[in-house]
């Protein structure tokens, strides 16, 4: 095994294009539990812990800009308002040794389904930033994911940052486990309103081979929020459309049954998730025109 | 590979370290500092815990090359860090930017009168006696995991709740004493703490 240490972006870029099986590793959080556990025996080990900027964020007019080794834990600390989605899948990140050191770019690199980023990710919408020797691409979260932690990498490409959509509406997220820390999700759910664009967009984990958004639960809610006029009215969303959503982000949902849970009860589980999401978010919007009226009054 | 870090204020070097050895070995077999405790490998159960540039981290996934020219306080180094923290930065930790112990207090540095093998007759930190006066060691195996931790939470907020405790502690296992002497051991320290400030 070699230890590569680049001191600088493009030293990683030129020692991933020279040894495109080299694996990088930041947080170490996934790829030392494989070596401890003799899982794995990469050829090379690519450390970007010296990469400074990958650790940095900055805060757009749109978009933040995440660096991929931003800990959890200062995504927590610093981006809550801007992130909130992403903020409070951190917290649910196993323990505050792990969130110290894990970021996003580790999820998204092992692309696992439980990964706990993935489903705010996919809520709040946002672009994966890669870069290789060749150049840099963005590729758009609802293609990032392409199969049982596979990504749309190349061999030659590392994750430099996420730009993703400041949010403007409220953002939940929730998870099924055992206990409340360190504990890999039976599944989860993240729910995100942006009022500006009208929408809902939503995001599963560990209940289908990959993370996914409840397509038709969105476009099923989408329509229903427009034709009763409840972003303007704001009025409590009625149960049938709030049961119908549940059913369809249930429906698509597509899990295993594994040591963790059933796949019927993962099933059952998103469903409930997504009602609740829902019920929270939808509550903390009609909240927050409350108050923009009573400031106005 | 040769990796060289700072451990508990001294400059240490490794040779012929594995490009895939964890931090965690290193400290334990070629340090000679066992405190540190080996137990699941995979970060789930914090008996590894030390600092890493001032933040608490399981060593069993930092890879020893990665901490190439940090700053690492464990278990061992816990007392003088305390001691250090209290004397010179009050109300405060030092975290990576001072390096725990200067150049001038690690020259000075000596073993007082402790036994190399039991640590007897050394100093304690505050969180450490806390443990002790609150019977929070029981086979003592997650302990040194847990007094970095605690020490950590103590050192960034000063009187914690007992939410902010049990968030703090939540990635350190023990399977001895359902946890109530440990939370007790913690509110004993920050009650201590209080009083001196």
């Amino acid at each position: 095994m070699d230890f590569l240490r680049p001191a600088s972006w493009e030293e990683a870029l030129a020692a991933k294009a020279e040894h495109p099986t080299a694996v990088p590793i930041a947080g170490g959080t996934d790829v030392m539990v494989e070596i401890n556990f003799d899982h794995r025996r990469p050829e090379y080990l690519l450390d970007l812990n010296r990469i400074g900027e990958l650790s940095e964020w900055e805060v757009g007019e749109e978009n933040v800009l995440l660096g991929a080794s931003v800990p959890y834990s200062a995504i927590m600390e610093n981006l809550r308002t801007e992130l909130p989605g992403l903020a409070l899948a951190s917290h649910t990140v196993a323990s505050p040794q792990i969130r110290n050191r894990g970021g996003v770019g580790g999820n998204l690199g092992t692309a696992s389904p439980a990964g706990d980023a993935h489903p705010a990710l996919l809520a709040a919408d946002c672009e994966v930033e890669v870069e290789s020797v060749r150049g840099s691409r963005l590729i758009p979260i609802d293609a990032f994911y392409t199969g049982v932690k596979r990504n749309a990498l190349a061999a030659d490409e590392l994750i430099k940052r996420v730009h993703i959509k400041k949010a403007d509406g409220p953002q939940q997220y929730s998870k099924v486990g055992t206990r409340n820390a360190m504990v890999i999700a039976v599944c989860a759910f993240g729910i995100a309103l942006h009022p500006e664009t009208r929408t809902v967009r939503t995001g599963i984990g560990s209940a289908a081979p990959t993370p996914i958004r409840a397509k038709a639960a969105e476009e099923f809610l989408n329509a229903a929020l427009e034709e009763g006029g409840f972003w303007e009215s704001r009025k409590i969303i009625t149960p049938s459309i709030a049961k119908q959503f549940a059913e369809l982000a249930s429906g698509s949902a597509n899990p295993i049954d594994d040591v963790r849970g059933t796949a019927s009860y993962r099933r059952h589980a998103v469903g409930i998730m997504a009602r609740r999401t829902l019920g929270w978010t939808w509550e903390s919007y009609r909240g927050e025109g409350r108050s923009s009226i009573e400031g106005v009054a | 590979m040769r990796v060289n870090f700072t451990v508990n204020g001294r400059q240490q070097e490794a040779d012929d370290v594995w490009e895939g050895e964890s931090l965690l070995y290193v400290l334990r077999e070629r340090m000679g500092l066992p405190g540190s405790k080996n137990a699941c490998e995979q970060g789930e159960c914090g008996s590894c815990t030390v600092r890493l540039n001032g933040l608490p981290v399981c060593s069993c996934l930092v890879a020893a090359g990665q901490a190439e020219g940090s700053e690492i306080v464990t278990v061992e180094g816990l007392a003088d860090y305390a001691k250090h923290r209290d004397d010179s930065h009050p109300g405060g930790g030092c975290g990576s930017v001072c390096g725990g112990t200067s150049l001038q207090e690690a020259r000075q540095w000596q073993a007082k009168g402790t036994d190399g093998q039991t640590g007897e007759g050394g100093q304690l930190s505050p969180i450490q006696q806390a443990f002790i006066d609150a019977g929070a060691v029981q086979c003592g195996f997650c302990t040194p995991g847990l007094l970095v931790a605690a020490d950590e939470l103590l050192e960034r907020n000063a009187s914690p709740s007992d939410a902010d405790i049990r968030e703090a502690l939540s990635g350190n296992l023990c399977r001895c004493t359902g946890y109530e002497t440990i939370l007790d051991a913690v509110r004993l320290a920050a009650a201590r703490q209080e009083e001196t400030v």
